[in-house]
């Protein structure tokens, strides 16, 4: 009798939060929004200029950091760049806004634009390492049919 | 610099994957009573808290009130903060800011995490700017892999040399019986680990572990009467620079940089090898362990492997770093900048047992989270 309680209480539950997801929705502002109406409207990539310390930056923002000084003078990068650090992810990990892993092998890429003095993030086409190089230089691929997100650019490919 | 403070106590749990005997409150009380029972203090001794997590891990926002139960707060000041991966730094600091503002005592820092309950990479992403960045990020190790892909283009630095590292973190870990991984393993184990982000492989990579960790701060008054092995603070320092993953500067990292100067400016340390007698750095891949020691002038720019190659940061080396095993053996995130501090308290008391460095005057500790915020302290066995 006593052993069988000592079982039933020994039982470790685990509740999970369910399936439902909990949707956000996220401002963009005047300057992301009229940067990703650049790339759906032009593809073009838009940066921004401090006019105190002269550092392009992109994704354009209001203020920049260092000087805390508000930016208005935009840029027009073009579409091309080079390569200043990738890696191959491998690991399907769960994307948090879908709550799916990840599709694998796939290559996250810093691409230092012409022109700007930090980097776009995006995906490289290319997946074996081997073939990527530091330094190399890249282009976005734009969509057809785009709707004024980061992924109205496809992905970077080498040239 | 405020009321001279020192730790006087720490209390961690043993750290493990799953602690499914244990709910959030109760894995945070286990910390707590082990602290209090290190410094011989009861809860009444307490002025304050100071707790932190990761609170996306879990999924419970008001962590502060939460808590109450385990973190003995009942109807004491307690404060939340969190900073991302940092936040055990950070906790270590503002329990410090408590106490050298002259308008608190003994203050306690907790930090916990129940990293299982929850996809420690999905819930790192929401570090992310969700608008332009959160989709190329990688999870936790994107950034990192791709900084040690550039650092071995840049120096001709190799995937070995971190191997070392993590060869190094892991076998410290043998030593420590709170760790939560304690395999010994080699450098081939590591090359053959399957990859997660190239270049960065299992083995180099930190687990998601289960763990609490609590260490008490104490007043110039206060801290002489609570114990005689105290490590007074000499130094804090934190810095923070971005809001974008793209902006950062990865060929020297200003942040890491800036806050060990004012480290080493505030204690006089002017030669990080020979002025500091053990570290506890936050390394969540072993690649950091390598890039992070240009960062940290251990030596000039590309020079880490070569120390490294020497064993230099070894437990028998000129700067033990990691003697508890780290972060790569031992990683309930929102405790890991705090088990650091904890680990370098000890040092500096004596009282690290097997994983002990002899004759420790001056340990550091390190934190690093977000995007991409450093924290730093130097604790010394002196009063200063
Ligand atoms: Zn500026």
């Amino acid at each position: 009798m006593k052993s069988k309680q000592a079982s039933e209480h020994d039982e470790l539950l685990e509740i999970s939060s369910g399936e439902a997801e909990h949707v956000y929705h996220w401002h963009c502002g005047h300057y992301i929004s009229r940067f990703l109406l650049g790339l759906r409207n032009k593809k073009t990539i838009l940066g921004i200029k401090c006019s105190h310390c002269g550092r392009v930056y992109v994704p354009p923002r209001e203020v920049c950091g260092r000087c805390f000084k508000t930016m208005d003078e935009w840029v027009d990068l073009g579409s091309e760049g080079s390569i200043y650090a990738f890696t191959v992810v491998k690991l399907p990990y769960i994307d948090p806004n879908t709550g799916n892993p990840i599709k694998v092998p796939r290559t996250d890429v810093y691409v230092k634009l012409d022109g700007a003095d930090t980097c776009l993030m995006h995906w490289l086409d290319e997946s074996d390492e081997k073939k990527i190089t530091v330094g190399a230089r890249v282009r976005a691929v734009f969509k057809e049919s785009r709707r004024g997100t980061i992924h109205d650019i496809e992905c970077f490919t080498q040239i | 610099m405020g009321t001279r403070t020192a730790i006087v106590g720490v209390g961690q749990t043993h750290h493990t994957s799953k602690r499914k005997d244990v709910n959030g409150q109760e894995l945070i009380s286990e910390a707590v009573k082990r602290a209090l029972e290190d410094a011989a203090l009861s809860l009444n001794d307490i002025d304050a808290i100071v707790i932190g997590n990761m609170d996306h891990f879990e999924a419970i926002n008001n962590v502060d009130g939460w808590s109450v139960d385990g973190s003995g707060a009942f109807m004491k000041p307690i404060m939340k903060v969190t900073t991302g991966g940092s936040t055990g730094g950070t906790l270590g600091s503002c329990a410090y800011y408590h106490v050298a503002s002259g308008l608190f005592d003994v203050v306690m820092a907790i930090g916990w995490e129940k990293n299982s309950e929850s996809d420690t990479q999905a819930a790192i992403s929401t570090c992310a700017d969700p608008i332009v960045e959160r989709d190329f990020f990688g999870g936790a190790i994107g950034p990192n892999a791709a900084e040690y892909a550039m650092y071995m283009k840049q120096f001709g630095a190799v995937q070995e040399d971190a191997a070392l590292v993590a060869v190094r973190d892991h076998n410290n870990a043998l030593r420590n019986p709170h760790a939560h991984l304690r395999k010994f393993i080699t450098v081939e184990d590591v090359m053959k680990s399957p990859v997660l982000c190239w270049p960065i492989k299992l083995l180099d990579s930190c687990p998601r572990s289960d763990g609490a960790c609590a260490v008490i701060y104490a007043s110039e008054s206060r801290a002489p009467k609570i114990t005689a092995r105290s490590a007074w603070v000499h130094a804090t320092a934190v810095s923070h620079d971005y809001v974008y993953f793209g902006d950062y500067d990865w060929e020297m990292m200003p942040t890491l940089q800036a806050t060990v100067d004012r480290v080493y400016q505030r204690a006089g340390i002017t030669n990080p090898l020979k002025d500091v007698d053990v570290m506890e750095l936050y390394l969540p891949f072993s690649t950091c362990g390598v890039v992070w020691m240009d960062h940290m002038r251990m030596c000039g720019a590309g020079e880490a492997p070569k120390l490294i190659r020497k064993g230099v940061f070894d437990m028998n080396g000129e700067l033990p770093i990691n003697p508890s095993g780290g972060v790569l053996s031992t990683n309930p995130i929102g405790a890991t900048g705090l088990i650091r501090i904890a680990e370098a308290a000890l040092q500096v008391m004596g009282k690290a047992e097997e994983r002990q460095v002899s004759d420790v005057k001056t340990a550091m500790a390190t934190a690093f989270g977000s995007c991409y915020w450093f924290e730093a302290t130097v604790l010394r066995s002196a009063k200063p």
